[in-house]
């Protein structure tokens, strides 16, 4: 197993946002979390990510265990090695060229020598189809270029699990395709991959199970 | 909009009101100028009773109404701009120990002395035998005030004997800096000295005069006419005893002035001739100068440079703390940035250079710097906290989930971002800084409108000095403003 949530529950200003939601995802799967906005989609994926803190229940991602409330930063740590995740808008560091995005923790974080990160981030680039854009600036990119540097930079430190937020939302019906096809190849070398989507076309095409979610809670499929 | 046209007008009313106002000021009133800073025996606020002013000026004055019939009123203008205020007629008459000199002569309408001075060499007690004159304190920092023929018999022993002239802009801290070491000698009139002496223990007078000088009174130049009556009422003042009697009341009375008192009374001959550097045509003065404002701007460009390196180190530091720092911590920095930003530089200026020169001497430079600096540092931290604060959640986000720590997010995410938004704000601090460097005059920096004022104080006109010095401004700032922009646009390319 590489995703497991147990009972998790989220809440925001003395309001419970999600309820005891329960989960698993394996290895080289892809899973959609499927819902309308507010259904607490991109709440589930940030928990997972670290970037917010549930209140109960307990989230493990390969070997790494999360239980509630604040994230110690040698868990933190050891988690991020493990999940990457890409935003609905992209959040690429504006002040940097794609290549940089991508090569960036590899070598600050990680301690890889820049040569190699460098070589290993055109590579990754060339892997989702922009590798001609590794120059290119974060405002001069299009939505969909973004999103692939944006999984190009996720992907850069080999983590076993990638969280999509939103994936579609800035792409035309074509590169919905191509998005499509770059997930099941990720998928196939042994990725795994939990999307959050309100595109139920997209869910179908791409992930081998749906979960519909529906004000904090998971509901039953009929 | 209509309220701001009805304030436009009430504005203008209050104006046009106020200045018939001025123009009309009853006749029986003398409105005469001087600076209450200068002090005892000059003009002060009396300490028993400091809503009245007393001094041998304020007895002159009150000596003059009297003669003239009409009733004195004091206008308070600061030493340096007596001149300019003469001219622009903001008082009848100016008399606050003002010294004779062919610039004066030349712009302004000048009365006859009333008392004559010596220019005293001060020393400390130790050094009474070694430094007894100018040619005995070369390389040594002699103190003085500027724009005075103390500073110009400064300028030619500089140029002869190679003393260092340290101008100020009050007679007070000479001396105090004398007694503390961080001059050498004081070079000003026996009427200060006396008082320097008196008032810090451990200081000498040589006995030897450096020059002759003469106090007078001045006026705008078209009002000869009360000029006459005042060297009239001067004249009869020194032959039947009443301006004795004040010299005498303020001990200010020596062998000097009788002599100069029986030539100005038995003689038509209007005044002695000042002992001060040649008359020079404004533009023969300007080529004279321009090295002097060169080397001025040189030191302007110097410490405003590193007093803005110290703002950005201060101002970084202040700001991650505040962001980043714990509570207790963020309340000190907090305090700081408000007392800095809300106590005027000129204050802080004065605080680090004469109220701590009791418990750490700094010299001039170094104390201006440090006041620029950590003055301009506070402003910089609130650029640089808000910018902070602007980069948005997102790109945190980011970098936390590739698994940055705060500091290296910091350094490469949040840092590099926010100095983007900083710069234009920076650049015009800096700007701002270039001329706010003119305030250090205060501590004895000569910085290009130092120079300036003394340069405009010595040919008597303002007009072309500041014409030079707004242009050297210019050529420091605009680049400034240039480079910066360029910086911009290639950022926003990027």
């Amino acid at each position: 197993m590489v995703l497991d949530v147990r009972g998790i529950q989220v809440v925001r200003e003395n309001r419970r946002v999600i309820h005891d939601l329960s989960f698993s995802a394996s290895r080289g799967e892809c899973l959609a979390l499927m819902g309308p906005s507010g259904s607490g989609k991109t709440t589930v994926l940030r928990a997972i990510a670290g970037l917010d803190p549930f209140t109960t229940g307990a989230v493990i991602v390969v070997d790494v265990q999360l239980t509630g409330g604040r994230i110690p930063h040698h868990v933190a740590r050891r988690l991020h090695r493990r999940v990457g995740m890409v935003f609905q808008f992209h959040h690429l560091f504006a002040h940097m060229t794609a290549l940089q995005n991508v090569w960036l923790a590899p070598v600050h974080v990680y301690g890889e020598p820049r040569g190699e990160a460098e070589a290993r981030a055109r590579r990754l680039l060339e892997k989702v189809g922009v590798g001609h854009r590794g120059e290119a600036f974060p405002h001069q990119l299009s939505g969909g270029e973004a999103q692939r540097v944006a999984i190009a930079r996720a992907l850069a430190v080999n983590p076993p699990l990638l969280l999509m937020d939103e994936p579609t939302a800035s792409l035309d019906p074509a590169r919905r395709g191509d998005l499509a096809a770059t997930l099941h190849e990720l998928t196939r070398d042994g990725t795994t991959v939990v999307i959050s989507t309100h595109d139920a076309d997209f869910a179908r095409q791409c992930a081998a199970r749906v979960l519909l979610l529906e004000d904090g809670r998971i509901r039953p499929t009929t | 909009m209509k309220d701001a046209g009805r304030f436009a007008g009430l504005v203008v009313l209050v104006w046009l009101g106020a200045v018939p106002a001025v123009a009309q000021e009853p006749s029986e009133t003398l409105r005469w100028g001087g600076d209450a800073e200068g002090g005892a025996p000059f003009v002060e606020a009396d300490p028993n009773d400091p809503t009245r002013l007393v001094g041998f000026e304020v007895e002159i004055a009150q000596l003059l109404s009297n003669g003239l019939g009409r009733t004195p009123r004091f206008v308070q203008v600061g030493f340096t701009s007596l001149d300019a205020a003469a001219v622009r007629g903001d008082f009848d008459v100016g008399l606050s120990g003002i010294e004779d000199s062919p610039a004066r002569r030349a712009r302004l309408a000048v009365t006859i002395p009333y008392y004559e001075f010596r220019e005293i060499l001060t020393v400390r007690e130790a050094d009474a035998a070694r430094y007894r004159t100018l040619a005995d304190l070369r390389g040594r920092r002699v103190a003085t005030l500027g724009s005075t023929l103390a500073y110009d018999l400064l300028i030619e022993a500089q140029g002869r004997h190679g003393v260092l002239p340290v101008t100020y802009e009050d007679d007070v801290h000479p001396y105090s800096d004398l007694a503390l070491g961080r001059v050498d000698a004081v070079l000003l009139d026996d009427v200060l000295a006396e008082r320097g002496v008196r008032r810090n223990p451990g200081l000498f007078n040589q006995p030897t005069s450096v020059g002759v000088g003469y106090y007078v009174g001045i006026l705008a130049p078209a009002n000869t006419q009360l000029r006459d009556r005042i060297n009239e009422i001067l004249r009869e003042a020194m032959r039947d005893g009443r301006l004795e009697a004040i010299f005498r009341r303020w001990n200010m009375w020596d062998q000097h002035q009788p002599a100069l008192y029986a030539r100005l009374t038995n003689q038509t001959t209007e005044l002695p001739p000042p002992q001060t550097t040649a008359q020079l045509t404004t533009w023969e003065a300007a080529r004279r100068y321009l090295p002097a404002l060169l080397n001025a701007a040189v030191i302007t460009v110097v410490l405003s440079s590193l007093s803005m390196m110290l703002a950005i180190v201060v101002g970084v530091l202040i700001a991650s703390g505040r962001v980043y720092g714990p509570a207790a911590l963020r309340a000190v920095l907090t305090a700081w940035v408000e007392i800095i930003r809300g106590t005027p530089l000129l204050l802080q200026l004065f605080v680090l250079y004469f109220g701590l020169a009791t418990v750490v001497q700094l010299p001039a430079f170094l104390a201006a710097l440090i006041g620029l600096g950590l003055n301009y540092g506070a402003y910089e931290s609130e650029i640089y906290r808000s910018a902070l604060e602007a980069v948005p959640r997102g790109q945190l986000d980011a970098a936390r989930t590739l698994g940055f720590n705060d500091r290296q997010t910091l350094l490469l995410v949040r840092g590099p971002q926010a100095f983007r938004l900083a710069l234009a704000p920076m650049t015009n601090d800096f700007v701002a800084l270039l001329k706010d460097s003119s305030l250090v005059s205060v501590i004895t920096v000569v910085e290009l409108t130092k120079q300036t004022s003394i340069f405009a104080a010595n040919i008597g006109s303002w007009l072309v000095p500041g014409l030079m010095c707004a242009a050297m401004y210019l050529m420091l700032s605009l680049p400034l403003a240039r480079l910066a922009r360029r910086i911009e646009r290639t950022w926003q390319r990027a």
